[in-house]
């Protein structure tokens, strides 16, 4: 009983630290040595594949997530008589925590969950295979611009989302609750600040893009080569890394806002 | 004999998930020969040719290719030596995203810097070999199984290599895709002077071609030299099994397990 146990957490850990291993050394081969000879082109091609096509998606959430904190932050603070205040409460909650937040998780259904299909469908149908044949390396090749893109693509798609849902949050609070426009704006402005806010926010846009890119690509270049496999592959992706950035969002925010 | 022996394999061993695939085997190819493996499906064939290309790492042995250790080499080194190797894929891997004229285009577009006019001479040129240059402008997902393995063979053959491998290149064709394949390797190997490894069950069609064969079963090679040889090796239930596809011989139809009436008499205890 108690060795089964033993050696099952052997196991365990054991398979932890190869996968961990795994992960950095595919990492190390992405990002480091010679790059692409066309790396530039293919790069753009996929921030138009992650980020652009994840448009739609973050600006309608962005408004709607807007929209409601407005509503729900007008009653709050009406009560207290302080609903002039509802720009900054709009500005510092989107800017350091839902904006970087929400969008890395609408990004890790939308991009990373279709990074993972489709990297897992070229080890599949032996594309990835061919090009080594061919003496082409695939890190290099397809993984570098997919993960450039990404940790690019995240950042600005959140700088968007903060956008959308502010200009969301002005629409219920000032045209249809009734605070007054001027005071949204001053008192938004006067509360945010350039480095505490907004580049944190940015920061922590990074970070999360780099783990959702990182799972996604991984997730997918070792999916198990059958179609049940790249499901599965898929999912994981989207799971892992949404609570991988939850949890760093956490760590970033103690670090950050905590002191 | 060094020089006319294209790839060389020495006590070659190679192991998956704890089982063993190859236990000390040796191979030779000839230059400018068509070579053919043969073996049951799930004996590790595409796994040899994966070897041979350095996708896999070898347990131990030694693969060398233009008397150069490639099983071992650096980075660098086996990248050079697989611009001299192509490989025809079982499923053809083209990449699904680009036109057949940019699939046969993709490795000359990485590997050298080439005026427009002259990629394209060369790439209608391959597809014109194949025959398949009238479909040039269609994407993969167009292009039947034959013609997608032709379109692959153009690919193989686009960097001009010295070795080409197959990787059962007749499995599911019908019978005018097959021959055409058939003549495609013959062609390809005595125009070209390729040296050609052909992986494949298909043992008919195979040694129609071949020059030399190696058969594999249960980890090791258990017949090797000319077709001719191989037929004539008539004491060797295994070989003669596997050629002559008979469903009873030394592999027994039935898979291990316990007797027919032991299990019905669990079942009806």
């Amino acid at each position: 009983m108690i060795t089964s146990f033993i050696s099952h957490v052997g196991q365990t850990s054991l398979t932890f630290v190869h996968l961990i291993g795994r992960a950095c050394l595919m990492l190390w081969l992405t990002l480091f040595g010679k790059p692409h000879r066309k790396l530039f082109p293919l790069f753009i091609q996929q921030l138009f594949q992650l980020g652009i096509l994840s448009l739609p998606i973050i600006l309608t959430s962005g408004l709607f997530i807007g929209m409601v904190l407005s509503f729900q932050g007008y009653y709050v603070l009406v009560d207290y008589a302080a609903e002039q205040s509802l720009g900054s409460l709009s500005a510092l909650s989107l800017l350091r925590e839902l904006g970087p937040v929400v969008a890395a998780l609408l990004f890790a259904g939308r991009a990373g969950s279709s990074l993972t299909a489709e990297i897992g469908l070229m080890q599949s149908t032996e594309q990835i295979a061919s090009m080594e044949m061919m003496a082409v390396s695939p890190y290099k090749r397809v993984l570098a611009p997919r993960l450039i893109a990404g940790i690019v693509a995240l950042p600005l798609l959140t700088l968007l989302f903060n956008v959308m849902a502010i200009w969301g949050g002005y629409l219920i609070g000032v045209s249809w609750l009734g605070v007054d426009s001027g005071a949204y704006w001053s008192v938004m402005q006067g509360s945010v600040d350039y480095v505490p806010d907004v580049l944190n926010g940015v920061l922590k846009s990074v970070i999360f893009a780099i783990i959702i890119t990182w799972v996604a690509l991984y997730n997918g270049y070792y999916a198990v080569p059958t179609a049940r496999g790249i499901s599965l592959s898929t999912t994981k992706t989207v799971v892992i890394s949404s609570l991988l950035a939850l949890a760093m969002d956490f760590v970033l925010t103690a670090l950050m806002f905590g002191a | 004999m060094a020089q006319s022996n294209h790839l060389v394999i020495k006590k070659l061993s190679f192991s998956r998930n704890e089982r063993l695939l190859f236990d000390d085997l040796d191979f030779e190819f000839e230059r400018g020969k068509i070579t053919a493996i043969l073996g049951p499906s799930g004996i590790g064939k595409t796994t040899l040719l994966k070897l041979i290309g350095g996708q896999l790492p070898v347990d131990s042995g030694e693969i060398l290719f233009n008397n150069q250790a490639i099983h071992n080499c650096s980075e660098k080194v086996r990248y050079q030596a697989r611009q001299k190797m192509g490989m025809l894929f079982q499923s053809g891997a083209l990449f699904n995203d680009l036109s057949v004229f940019e699939n046969v285009a993709f490795p000359l577009r990485e590997h050298f810097k080439l005026e427009e006019s002259l990629l394209q001479t060369l790439v209608l040129m391959k597809l014109e070999a194949v025959g398949l240059r009238g479909a040039k402008d269609l994407k993969p997902a167009e292009l039947s199984g034959g013609m997608a393995r032709r379109v692959a063979l153009a690919r193989a053959i686009a960097l001009d290599p010295e070795l080409v491998m197959y990787d059962e290149p007749f499995t599911g064709q019908d019978p005018i895709s097959m021959n055409v394949l058939l003549k495609l390797v013959k062609q390809l190997n005595s125009t070209l002077g390729i040296t050609s490894i052909i992986v494949s069950h298909d043992v008919n069609e195979v040694l129609s071609i071949a020059d030399n064969v190696y058969v594999l079963a249960e980890q090791s090679i258990i017949a090797s030299g000319s077709v001719d040889d191989i037929f004539k090796q008539t004491d060797n239930a295994l070989l003669q099994q596997f050629l002559l596809g008979k469903s009873e011989g030394p592999v027994p139809f039935h898979f291990k397990g316990a007797s027919f009436a032991d299990d019905l008499e669990q079942v009806n205890r």
